[in-house]
């Protein structure tokens, strides 16, 4: 393994839903100069006011190293799992995507929605919402093929992953 | 059902069942009612000090050489953020600290009310964990859980931050309890795995070193005693961080003195050309590795620490043990001694033979004076004039904190109190006093420097009020010295801003306060000035007047290695350090 290499990974942090643990892991990325390209975050456990966050950031080796284990050092985190090498995983993320046009541009944009099984949730005579899950990369190739078509915005949940097979981390 | 009580109640009962004799603090309208619980009972003492950052610091006074946790009580608004430089230094340092601090009622909170600071927010990122507490049913538990995480695993300062409604409002008091914390749980004890891996390290070794550190001082006098059996089984060379110094007696053969920036010539230079490094308890720390990527290229390394987020954080390791020092030791000596491990006496030998030639290049040697104090020659007067197991040294930061290091001895732990990772500057005076608190008949003295002690001088008057017999011993230099040697050696001399005006009177200042003021300006009147010190009952201030541009040697300068060291011949010398270098701190 080159240790210098950055590699993309996705962390999942079972953590206590109290007050400021989403500020605790945002600032220690902050305060120690780690890169964050997506955050999810929602209570998972209603019983025992579980919380996952699940974050994917870059780095060589040693940071992501570091990064699990500054994570885990946080009081109320339960448990840190580099799903991107500790285990096999599944990666999801929604996104909801306004286009609006009018003519051949409207009906490529819903042709293509359908190759990409996008579900369109809002339409007016002018503009369609679709809503699309995949992986972030088929999201990014889905909103590449938007842009010229009238993409207006676009809102993305950032990525939600498990460990594939029978056992929860 | 047992009787309601009200949370200032509830936080008094939380310090006494978690063993609290003394607190440090400072009033104000959000922590009213805990100053009136205070005030109706006697088992807890509360110590007033003049500056809320001057309770931080007793605290870590107090922490550090009693091996409690040092408790703070400060109010809301600046209250709190006057604490925050002493939390910070508790968090780099890793000291065992709760510190309690009123916010404003909760309806208040958010609203911009007076006195008002999102302490917690301001808080996150200096302590090892915080607490908000609404609710008064939640403030024992709270109280109980902030003792533990502070004092357990790798120590650190927590606050409880409670609102004033919070102290008023009726709820239940519950004891503390066994109970495992859900998510936090410190590893203590090491694989086994790793401890034989290490061991098969060690017993190979031709060329070993023990670099020791403050985790040593943290887990307990016990870590100190099996380090001391460890390395005298092995007749391996030892050395220590500024944080670990008094975990090894120095009086010891096997000692190398303090490594780093400042540290001996035997050390740095053993680091650098080792072949196994036993790591106990430090963390790595740039004061001590230099250029990263010169840093004992050719050994393989073993790092004992508590946290392991400090494994392989600055440095790779070979073999990472996680666990408590003390407990980890313990396994290592039993796995030694059961496989009967015998060092190479050969290799060790001319190990040894190495090591003796670098400690005869006596790199703590200095030119003497016979008309003005040395600042070296003063605090191996204070040594000899004051050593021994009851003596306590705190420092400020500077060059009188390096000089304290290299030339004070330490044979015990818990005897050396000092701002390593955040070098604080006004740390000394109020850490002097919470010593002083921990040890009512010990003799306290800060070695200062006369910038640092201005910082915090107020606390002088804490001392006075609480009968406090602390020593100030200033090496009074009349500049900012470790600011102005950089200047000498990075920025051509330029001196901008580091000369000590407008000094006061220290002698006067002292009895002012209502202390006593000795001054000593030449060699041959400091012996006597300083035995007067030590018979004088109650507070001093030591105004030694020592040579003005004295350099702190030996130095490794930012950017350079540890084979590539500065020594006290080399004044005068133009100090080559690379562009890189000079952007360090
Ligand atoms: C609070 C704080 N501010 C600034 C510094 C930077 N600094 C480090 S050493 C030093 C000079 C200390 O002067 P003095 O206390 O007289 O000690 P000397 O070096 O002369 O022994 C300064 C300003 C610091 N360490 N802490
Ligand atoms: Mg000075």
């Amino acid at each position: 393994m080159d240790e210098q290499a950055i590699a993309t990974h996705t962390i999942s942090v079972l953590v206590d839903n109290e007050a400021g643990v989403l500020a605790r892991v945002i600032g220690l990325f902050s305060g120690r100069g780690y890169n964050i390209e997506s955050l999810t975050v929602a209570e998972i456990d209603q019983t025992d006011h579980m919380s996952r966050i699940t974050i994917v950031t870059n780095g060589t080796p040693q940071v992501i190293e570091q990064i699990k284990a500054q994570l885990g050092r946080l009081v109320p985190v339960h448990r840190v799992v580099d799903l991107t090498v500790e285990c096999e995983s599944v990666e999801r993320e929604l996104a909801l995507v306004k286009v609006a046009g009018k003519g051949d541009a409207r009906v490529e944009a819903l042709r293509l929605s359908e190759a990409f099984r996008a579900r369109v949730v809002d339409a007016t005579p002018e503009s369609f919402i679709f809503e699309i899950t995949g992986n972030s990369e088929k999201i990014d190739a889905f909103i590449d093929l938007m842009t010229p078509l009238g993409l207006q915005e676009a809102s993305r949940t950032g990525v939600a992953a498990l460990s594939r097979g029978p056992e929860a981390m | 059902m047992e009787k309601q009580i009200n949370g200032a109640q509830i936080v008094l009962q939380a310090l006494r069942d978690n063993g609290v004799q003394h607190i440090f603090g400072y009033p104000g309208g959000a922590v009213l009612p805990i100053y009136d619980e205070l005030f109706q009972q006697e088992d807890i003492e509360h110590i007033l000090v003049r500056h809320e950052q001057g309770a931080t610091h007793a605290a870590e006074g107090y922490a550090r050489s009693s091996g409690k946790c040092g408790v703070v009580l400060v109010t809301s608004g600046p209250g709190a953020t006057n604490a925050v430089t002493g939390l910070t230094d508790a968090l780099m340092d890793s000291i065992p600290m709760v510190c309690i601090t009123g916010q404003v009622p909760t309806h208040l909170i958010g609203a911009d009310a007076f006195q008002e600071a999102d302490t917690v927010g301001i808080t996150r990122a200096c302590t090892k964990h915080n607490y908000l507490v609404k609710d008064v049913n939640d403030l024992a538990r709270v109280m109980h859980e902030a003792f533990y995480v502070a004092t357990t695993g790798r120590p650190g300062p927590v606050v409880v931050d409670i609102p004033k409604d919070v102290q008023f409002a009726m709820g239940d008091y519950l004891k503390p309890t066994s109970v495992k914390h859900k998510s936090y749980q410190p590893k203590i004890k090491g694989e086994m795995e790793a401890i034989n891996a290490a061991i098969d390290l060690i017993a190979t070794a031709k060329k070993p070193i023990f670099y020791t550190g403050g985790g040593v001082i943290n887990s307990g006098p016990q870590a100190s005693q099996l380090l001391r059996e460890f390395v005298k089984l092995t007749g391996y060379p030892i050395t220590s961080t500024l944080m670990g110094l008094g975990s090894y007696p120095s009086a010891d053969k096997q000692w190398l003195g303090m490594l780093g920036m400042h540290g001996t010539y035997e050390a740095n230079l053993a680091m650098h050309d080792c072949d196994v490094m036993i790591n106990i308890g430090a963390r790595f720390d740039d004061r001590i590795t230099g250029a990263l990527d010169k840093f004992s290229p050719d050994s393989k390394k073993i790092h004992i620490d508590i946290d392991p987020s400090s494994i392989n954080k600055n440095v790779m390791v070979d073999v990472p043990i996680v666990g408590d020092v003390a407990h980890v030791l313990e396994d290592m000596l039993r796995v030694y001694k059961s496989r009967a491990v015998t060092p190479d006496k050969k290799a060790l030998a001319s190990w040894w033979q190495e090591i003796d030639g670098w400690r005869g290049r006596d790199c703590l040697a200095y030119r003497k004076d016979d008309k003005a104090i040395k600042p070296q020659y003063a605090v191996q007067r204070l040594y000899e004039l004051t050593k021994g197991p009851n003596t306590f040294i705190t420092t400020e930061v500077g060059q009188h904190q390096m000089w304290a290091a290299q030339y004070y001895r330490f044979e015990d732990p818990n005897r050396w109190m000092t701002s390593g990772g955040l070098g604080t500057m006004g740390y000394g005076i109020p850490a002097a006093v919470g010593v002083q608190v921990a040890h009512p008949k010990g003799l306290v003295i800060d070695i200062a420097g006369e910038a640092s002690a201005m910082m915090t001088m107020q606390e002088l008057s804490t001392a006075v009020q609480h009968r406090l017999p602390i020593k100030i011993f200033i090496l009074n230099n009349e500049y900012m010295g470790m600011v102005r040697q950089w200047q000498e050696l990075l920025h051509g001399g330029r001196y901008s801003n580091s000369y000590s005006e407008a000094l006061p009177d220290f002698v006067k200042l002292a009895e002012a306060y209502g202390a006593t003021g000795i001054r000593a300006q030449t060699p041959g009147e400091l012996d006597d000035a300083i035995k007067r010190m030590v018979k004088t009952d109650g507070p001093v201030i030591f105004d030694c007047v020592v040579t003005k541009e004295e350099n702190c040697f030996p130095m490794i300068p930012s950017g350079a290695a540890h084979n590539d060291m500065l020594l006290a011949d080399d004044q005068g010398l133009e100090v080559e350090v690379s562009d890189e270098g000079k952007a360090l701190v």
